[in-house]
């Protein structure tokens, strides 16, 4: 307040590769404003696909430099560490993969102003027009992919929020086939959406009032100092906490998820359920972690329940699911409780965190990649009015096509944790790292650790047991006579599915490369 | 002194998510959540003062944008539904459950 504005210092080449992508989406929205509509795509395409590789090879120079600021870049405003710069990686490859989903025709609608069925409508599918606003959406949405889980503080952190989310609410509602459905979603997701976030944003209020700033660091440091009881914080953490399980679709704020899964275009679908799921994990490490490490034993008990809730919620749905992709969200929802269970896997030692850390990391990487997977095979398993969602027209797709079925079952045995895909090695990681944390207590903790982590377990047989009821249905059952057609798929297709198969054959034969990078990633822990 | 702003504050959030709760139109629904990011300024401002650090108010004035950000998107994603539909409401868009 003493009224000298001085030049904040910005470390321009540390956010080289959030600028980069920033900077590809702001030239995008020009694209839209200034290039014929005939040319747009052919902008679009490369503009996104290099910025998005571009941002990754930075990502890439950074770490292999390796010399890593020890304070947060931007007047402590973004915390460029391991975890985030891992995160980064990941995200960046994701939405690479997505893009090139994105990119194949027929996901979009034509115009989507126009009402459905409408003459207006009719007349621009024939004019062939398709929006190519997805692509500039796409990037903001990536860019606040990249930025949630790296924000050091709240204020950062939910803008990042929003920038992440709005283009997503969006995005959601464009599908060209079941419009309906489409703009659902996009309405649920978007009312839901905002109240979270108005959640999240009250509990940093309350937050700001306990500690006199957003900043995590100096949260940690205000909870160091008083008493650990303040009304004020137990208030925010439950609202932060509400806002940012939201975004990870932790149970009981899971209900948006299959709805939204199965009406947003399957494209949009794959990069939600990868990319978000990955940002979102990493801001809620960050702030329980950074910010709130302190308080853990305040909220371990809650998040007990909640990863408890959440896999039993998921696992147990899926199994009355008939829509396929709404089974993959309940898989989804599932996936999201096990990672809680390495969120909560802290020791009271920082240094031992790192291995925790590092499973989620790892988990991060193999579940997300499998995902992105499995929805590119959802988009080529077709009916005449679009992609065939419902389980009885899968059977016998094995018959018909036994290859694609033979990649989409391999998919879902590595979400099911099966030995020798990536997902046994994801799951170990994590309920090792959280039966560690309990045993290291030595008190009623470890019991309660334990328990969650046979829960974790029975939860996987559980959801095990749908995704073999899948492979059954496609492996050894008649396909019906009017059965769905396979599209031909396109190069980016292939692409994707290849990406995801050989990540996941991959890392499940030989975990032992992405084992290090993720323990490299996280040794250094967060940057305080 | 701040206590009664911070009272306010929390009246205006909780009015805005008992709204967004039980009204049923999707545009008095927004209405609602646009009222509890108001309540955060408040509460944002009210602290300002409180620890005589100017973070709180810097931080209403980015909600602002994010919330004036919001209102463009929202209204688009309704205003495409009501075309569709010829309805608002939140309860007849129900096509996708279980």
């Amino acid at each position: 307040m003493n009224g000298v504005i001085e030049a904040p210092t910005i470390e321009y080449g540390a956010l080289a590769p959030l600028l980069l992508v920033f900077g590809a989406a702001v030239l995008g929205v020009l694209v839209e404003a200034f290039a014929p509509r005939y040319l747009r795509r052919a902008i679009h395409m490369p503009l996104t696909l290099l910025s998005l590789l571009g941002a990754f090879a930075l990502v890439i120079v950074t770490v292999v430099k390796g010399d890593l600021a020890e304070t947060a870049a931007a007047m402590g405003a973004v915390a460029i560490d391991g975890p985030a710069l891992f995160i980064w990686g990941v995200v960046l490859i994701l939405s690479a993969v997505c893009v090139l989903m994105i990119n194949d025709e027929g996901h979009f609608v034509a115009s989507a102003a126009a009402v459905p069925g409408s003459s207006e409508e009719e007349e621009a599918e024939a004019a062939g027009s398709e929006h190519t606003e997805i692509y500039p959406l796409v990037l903001f949405a990536v860019g606040g992919m990249m930025l949630f889980p790296a924000s050091n503080d709240l204020l950062t952190m939910f803008v990042a929020l929003e920038v992440m989310s709005l283009p997503l609410y969006l995005l959601c509602g464009l599908a060209r086939r079941r419009r309906l459905l489409s703009q659902e979603a996009s309405m649920k997701y978007f009312l839901l959406g905002a109240f979270s976030s108005a959640f999240f944003l009250y509990g940093a209020a309350m937050i700001y009032g306990f500690a006199g700033t957003v900043s995590l660091t100096g949260i940690s440091k205000a909870l160091g100092t008083s008493g650990l009881l303040d009304p004020l914080l137990m208030i925010g953490l439950a609202l932060l906490g509400v806002g940012l399980l939201f975004k990870i679709g932790a149970a009981p704020f899971q209900a948006w998820k299959p709805d939204v899964y199965q009406g947003a275009p399957t494209p949009i679908t794959a990069l939600m359920a990868s990319g978000t799921l990955v940002a979102a994990v990493g801001a809620v490490l960050r702030v329980f972690w950074v910010g709130l490490g302190n308080l853990d034993w305040n909220w371990r008990p809650v998040m007990w329940a909640v990863a408890a809730l959440t896999m039993i919620i998921g696992s147990v749905l899926a199994i009355t699911q008939t829509d396929i992709k709404r089974m993959l969200a309940y898989s989804s929802i599932a996936h999201a409780g096990f990672l809680l269970i390495g969120v909560m896997a802290t020791y009271d030692k920082a240094g031992q965190n790192s291995g925790s850390l590092s499973a989620i990391l790892f988990y991060l990487l193999v579940y997300s990649l499998t995902t992105v997977g499995a929805f590119a095979v959802v988009t080529l398993v077709r009916d005449p009015g679009g992609e065939a969602w419902h389980l009885s027209r899968w059977a016998g797709l094995g018959k018909r096509s036994p290859v694609l079925a033979g990649v989409f079952a391999f998919f879902l045995l590595a979400f099911a944790g099966i030995p020798l895909t990536s997902g046994f090695f994801g799951k170990y990681a994590v309920f090792t790292a959280a039966l560690g944390s309990g045993m290291e207590s030595g008190d009623s903790l470890g019991g309660w650790m334990t328990g969650l982590v046979v829960l974790g377990v029975v939860a996987s047989a559980v959801a095990a047991f749908f995704y073999v009821r899948v492979i059954v249905l496609m492996f050894f059952s008649e396909p019906a006579a009017d059965g769905p057609t396979i599209a031909v798929p396109s190069m980016g297709t292939v692409a994707v599915i290849t990406v995801a198969l050989l990540v996941t054959v991959g890392v499940g034969l030989f975990p032992q490369p992405v084992l290090d990078l993720a323990n490299q990633a996280a040794s250094g822990l967060f940057i305080r | 002194m701040t206590a009664h702003y911070l009272v306010l504050s929390g009246l205006l959030f909780a009015i805005g998510a008992l709204g967004v709760l039980i009204r049923r139109n999707a545009i008095v629904v927004f209405m609602c959540v646009e009222l509890m990011l108001n309540a955060c300024n408040l509460a944002f401002v009210t602290f300002a003062r409180q620890h005589g650090n100017l973070e709180g108010q810097i931080i209403a004035f980015f909600v602002m944008v994010v919330a004036a950000a919001e209102v463009v998107v929202g209204l688009a994603i309704i205003v495409t539904i009501f075309r569709t539909r010829r309805s608002a409401s939140v309860d007849d868009a129900n096509l996708l459950k279980y």
